[in-house]
This record gives C-alpha cells, sequence and structure tokens, in this order.
C-alpha cells in the first residue's frame, strides 16, 4: 500500500533496507546466540546518518521526527528486532532532552548523538517498580550546587553502552508521583556503576542492564525540566516513544510475514506448494491483514505527533498494544506455517517469535497501556459534559 | 587531491542475453548495478580525499541511464560526477573506450590518481584501466591491494599476485586498477543520498572531448566480433537412477573404483 511518503522519507526507507539487507542479516544470528553487542552495525547506522533522523538540524541531525524514525526502525526491524534497538531506545533516551532540555543541555548532547558517536538509554523502572512507576525509590537528594543520587535502576536497555542516561528519581517523597523529577546522568560518573547484564529470551543482541547509584553526585545543571516534573518527563517522553516501540514490532511482524510467504511458496506437501491450501492461506491472509491495519495506525499517530497534536496520549498507547500483539500473533503463526523447521534456530523466525515478546511487555505493559487508553477515553468524556 | 573514478554501469544480473546479430549484450530491460569491483575503487577514493582532503570525480561512459550508477557513487561521497555519453560511441571496443575515457580525463585537466575497479563484471577484459593509463602515457599499476603511501610525487603500493604481492613505487599521476582486498565499500549516507538526488551531472559529447572522429565508436574499434557463442553443454557421463538410498550406495562404490575415496 501506498502511504505517500515524502521523497526523502523514502529514501530512508531504502537506505535502511540496504542497511539491513547487506550489513545486519549477515550477522543477526552470531549476535542473536552470543548475546554481544553489535558495535559494528552502531557504526554503520551512524556512517548511514540513521542516528540522528529525529534530531533537528540545528543540533546536527537530520531534522525528521517521529515518523522518520519510526519508518528506519520498522525497515530494520524485519530483519532483526534486536539490533536496531541500538537506535530505537536511543530515541527513548533522548527524547526527554528533546522535549524539556535546555538549550545548553541540548547543545551538550543531541550532537553527538546525532553523529551516532555516543548512544542514550532511559531509566525508569526498578526492581520493585515496574508498572506502578509511582513507588520509585531511586532518590535525588539536594546538596548545594548538586543533587546525590541513590537507588537502583533495571531492565535498562542500552543499559552500559550508552554514555548518556535519563534517570527518574524521587526529590520528594512526601508529593508521591509530584516528587519525582529527572536527571542526565553521564556514564563515568563517580557512583554510578552497572550491574548484572541480563540473559535474555529475546532481543538478544540489545544491552539490557542494572543501573546502581551509590552516593551519584551530579551538578544541579543536570536536572532535566522542573523539580517535581519528572512523571510528567517520563509520561510525554512515552507519548513519544511508544509509536517507535510500536514500529519495532510491526517490523519484526513484517519480516516474519514476508518469511512466511516465501516458504509457503516453496515448501512441498501432498505434491503441491503448501500456499496453495486454503489452510495456509487464510494464516497468511490474517497476517497481512494484522499487518498492514498496524502500520496504518503507527504511521497515522506518528505524523499526528509530528504535527504537533498534544493530545496523543491514548492514540499512542493504542499503537503499541496493537502493534505488539500483532508481533506476537504473527511469529507465532509464521513459526507454525513453518511447521517442524519454524522452531528450528535455523530458520529465522523463531528468533523473531521470540524478539516479538518483548514488545508487548516493555515501555509500559499491554494491560497498562489498556488502562492509558481507557483513562483517556474516561477524561475526555468527562470533558465533554 | 584530485582523484578521478572510472565506473561502469553493467547489467544487475548473470542472465544476460547476446544479441545474435552484433555479438554484443542485450542492456535493455536488464536491472542494472556498479560493476562490483569499481565500488572498491569509490571506496578506496573517498579514503584518500578523508585522508589528504581533495575531490574525488566520478566518470562514466555509457547510455542516458548511466546517470543512476554515478548519483549511486555520489551518495557514497564522490563529489562530482561527469557522464560521457554520445550516439558517436555505440558499439566501442576497449580500445575505442579508453580512448574516449582519456579524452575526458584530459578534460578535467588536474589530477593525481586515477582509480578502477580491476575489471568489469559484464566484458570481464580487464583492458579499460590500462589503456585509459597508455592513451594518456602516465604509469599505471593493476591489481592493487593497498595503498601504502602517498607523497614527494610518488605513491606506494602493494599489488596482488599469485603468489604474495609485489611492493611498486610510481610516479603520480598515475593510474590503479584495485582488487576486492583493498577495503570493504561503505553504503550510502542519508546526506549523501540527499546530495546526490541534487547533484547535477556534466555532460560530455564527442565534441566536449574534441575527440578524433575516426577513433570512436563502432567504426573506431580494431575489435571485430565475428560470433558469440555458448559453449556446447558437456554431454556423456553417467546418470545413477533409483531411490537417493540406492542412488548414494551406487555412487559411493563408483567413487571407489575410481580411488577418489
Amino acid at each position: 500500500m501506498d502511504y505517500f511518503l515524502t521523497d526523502e522519507q523514502k529514501m530512508i526507507v531504502e537506505l535502511a533496507r540496504k542497511v539491513a539487507q547487506e550489513k545486519i542479516k549477515p550477522v543477526r544470528q552470531e549476535f542473536d546466540e552470543s548475546g554481544e553487542f553489535p558495535w559494528e552495525i552502531v557504526k554503520e547506522l551512524s556512517q548511514a546518518d540513521l542516528m540522528g533522523l529525529y534530531i533537528p538540524q540545528e543540533y546536527g541531525g537530520f531534522g525528521g521526527g517521529v515518523i522518520e524514525l519510526c519508518i528506519a526502525v520498522e525497515e530494520l526491524c524485519k530483519v532483526d528486532g534486536g539490533i536496531a534497538l541500538s537506535l530505537a531506545a536511543t530515541a527513548l533516551g533522548t527524547f526527554p532532552i528533546l522535549l524539556f532540555g535546555t538549550d545548553e543541555q541540548k547543545k551538550k548532547y543531541l550532537p553527538r548523538i546525532a553523529k551516532g558517536e555516543i548512544l542514550a538509554a532511559f531509566g525508569l523502572t526498578e526492581p520493585e517498580s515496574g508498572s506502578d512507576a509511582g513507588a520509585t525509590k531511586t532518590t535525588a537528594k539536594k546538596d548545594g550546587d548538586f543533587y546525590i543520587l541513590n537507588g537502583t535502576k533495571c531492565f535498562i536497555t542500552n543499559g552500559g553502552v550508552a554514555e548518556v542516561y535519563v534517570i527518574i528519581a524521587m526529590t520528594d517523597k512526601s508529593r508521591g508521583s509530584r516528587g519525582a523529577s529527572a536527571f542526565i546522568v553521564e556514564k563515568g560518573t563517580p557512583g554510578f556503576s552497572f550491574g548484572k547484564k541480563e540473559n535474555k529470551m529475546g532481543i538478544r543482541a540489545s544491552a539490557t542492564c542494572e543501573l546502581i547509584f551509590q552516593d551519584c553526585k551530579i551538578p544541579k545543571t543536570n536536572l532535566l525540566g522542573k523539580e517535581g516534573a519528572g512523571f510528567i518527563v517520563a509520561m510525554k517522553t512515552l507519548d513519544q516513544s511508544r509509536p517507535g516501540v510500536a514500529a519495532q514490532a510491526l517490523g519484526i511482524a513484517a519480516g516474519a510475514l514476508d518469511e512466511a510467504v516465501e516458504y509457503a511458496k516453496t515448501r512441498k506437501q501432498f505434491d503441491h506448494p503448501i500456499s496453495s491450501f486454503q489452510a495456509i492461506q487464510h494464516i497468511l491472509a490474517n497476517m497481512a491483514t494484522d499487518v498492514e491495519a498496524a502500520r496504518a495506525l503507527i504511521y497515522s499517530v506518528a505524523r499526528a505527533i509530528d504535527k504537533g497534536d498534544k493530545d496523543v496520549s491514548g492514540a499512542s498507547a493504542m499503537c503499541k498494544l496493537f502493534a505488539s500483539d500483532v508481533a506476537m500473533r504473527v511469529t507465532t503463526d509464521a513459526v507454525q506455517v513453518f511447521g517442524g523447521y519454524g522452531y528450528m534456530k535455523e530458520y529465522p523466525v523463531e528468533k523473531m517469535m521470540r524478539d516479538a515478546k518483548i514488545t508487548q511487555i516493555y515501555e509500559g505493559t499491554n494491560q497498562i497501556q489498556r488502562n492509558v487508553i481507557a483513562l483517556d477515553l474516561i477524561k475526555k468524556s468527562a470533558k465533554k459534559k | 587531491m584530485n582523484i578521478v573514478v572510472l565506473i561502469k554501469q553493467v547489467p544487475a544480473t548473470t542472465d544476460v542475453k547476446i544479441d545474435e546479430k552484433t555479438g554484443t549484450l542485450k542492456r535493455e530491460g536488464v536491472e542494472a548495478q556498479v560493476n562490483p569491483f569499481d565500488l572498491y575503487a569509490v571506496e578506496e577514493a573517498i579514503r584518500l580525499k578523508e585522508k589528504y582532503t581533495g575531490k574525488v570525480i566520478v566518470l562514466t561512459m555509457g547510455p542516458p541511464q548511466a546517470e543512476k550508477a554515478l548519483r549511486e557513487c555520489l551518495a557514497m561521497g564522490c563529489d562530482e560526477a561527469v557522464l560521457v555519453s554520445d550516439r558517436e560511441f555505440a558499439g566501442s571496443d576497449t580500445w575505442a573506450t579508453s580512448y574516449t575515457l582519456a579524452q575526458a580525463i584530459k578534460k578535467i585537466g588536474s589530477y593525481e590518481i586515477i582509480l578502477c575497479g580491476k575489471q568489469a563484471i559484464d566484458g570481464d577484459t580487464a583492458q579499460v584501466g590500462p589503456g585509459v593509463a597508455e592513451m594518456l602515457d602516465i604509469p599505471h599499476v593493476a591489481y592493487v591491494k593497498k595503498i601504502e603511501k602517498i607523497g614527494d610525487g610518488k605513491i606506494t603500493v602493494e599489488r596482488m599476485m599469485e603468489d604474495g604481492y609485489d611492493l611498486i613505487e610510481s610516479p603520480v599521476p598515475c593510474l590503479l586498477t584495485v582488487v576486492k582486498e583493498i577495503n570493504n565499500p561503505r553504503l550510502p549516507s542519508l546526506r549523501g543520498m540527499m546530495f546526490s538526488k541534487k547533484a547535477e551531472i556534466k555532460h560530455f559529447t564527442a565534441k566536449t572531448v574534441e575527440a578524433d572522429k575516426t577513433k570512436l565508436g563502432i567504426a573506431g574499434s580494431p575489435t571485430n566480433v565475428m560470433k558469440v557463442f555458448c559453449p556446447p553443454a558437456r554431454t556423456g557421463g553417467e546418470r545413477i537412477a533409483g531411490e537417493p538410498s540406492e542412488q548414494a550406495a551406487k555412487i559411493v562404490i563408483k567413487l571407489k573404483e575410481a580411488k577418489i575415496i
């Protein structure tokens, strides 16, 4: 289907496809098995100018928005849903700086991120505070011109490999969710260390790591937004970033669909290609319909965000919810179409199924997405009266 | 340092048809690509530019649609592109092509190094690079796998041989043809693609390059293709029939008889 991409956007798709096919595809299985971080691919993405897609030109980026990020992530994830996270999770860590950073903060970090010299990450989740973000235990205590951070963040994508971290910590516990603030913490700051690197089911080429803060002293100029605005920073960031996760899910699903169609045409049983059987055709038809619907939703929401629509929480959550459920369904069906071969690591679809699962969980579980959507509905209904 | 890269647009398939009348390749309707060996030359040129500063001019002789190949090279990081195109060039053999390209390079003027891929994957002659050097009366080194250093009007390169390599020093300007061992060509960048899309490509005709018309195209080509044919398929041999397991058993016996295993 024609989504009326601009010439520039078509170029982004063409380039991302080239990187995915020529650079990522030959090594995807190796990185999935080793769980090592794909620095060589980060270099390729940087050289191709893809790391700065969504960063304004005045800060050295390409000057695109959420849609440009989404189409690139989708294309990369068709081949590998994990490696592309070096880009997508950096966007998650960069959005808060873009949205709430001062000009100095932007000048300090964005140009290097845009060039791909450094990666970024976002730290909200804690061992005892997942969906219940209000239960954040990490604290930031003001001490003259500094803040002292203490606590642990976990499951942080790009943890350990990123140079810049946006961390949500409590500055005033008595104020509950209004007592949280966002901070920029650089790797190498004394008192900031990394805990264990997680051994994961999928997206294994993406680094997931614990962040530990022990009397970590950061200058007060690293406060992002106002004190007490931490959760607003987090929520606005997630509103922007969810289409990106959705695009990751979409890419994984679209990749699995392509694999399933190709396989069904070549696999023969009962003397015929299995693509000639209605049983298989209907599975493929459902997969394709799901993928197209997810794409249409994501592109629409991404464009709305880029046009400056402020009221996107519900729609952005819908993207993430729908596309990730689609990814899980479509990759599971792809394995089914492949039959026994699909279950084997020799074929790419088992990895796609493992990679798909995380998209239903991170950046807010799909249950939390439904809460966001429902809350948005109820709020809007109340306003009508 | 000015570097000129010579590239060729070739069919992006191994399944090309031959025009039985003229004995040349049928190029119509076939997907085209930059000759893969030329990409190594483009990459090396860009690396030299990054190291020594200067500009990279990519040049090709071909039909108007060869402009696409030039734009791909601009997207990788070349600075200027020249398309040498004229009906008078049609049917050129390697001699006439070398002559035409050499004339075009003379028109460009100053250059230190000319880089080419070791050969094109369609004709596989490997003659045009060295041919151009002869026409320009400059030295050339073929099959270069490494550029060691450039300076003081000299260049030191490693030339790949079957059993090792030669270390060669040559005065510049000179022409090098490169092998795939020399580097790993980069992909285009987004900025490169944007630049490439808008970049103006210079067009050189027979008139622009001030060519001697008797040396152009099919009339200026000393090569006469008498006949092009596919070698007959090998005949004979023995077919082993049966179920896969039987076939395997029979072939093992045969191989043992032939003392291959």
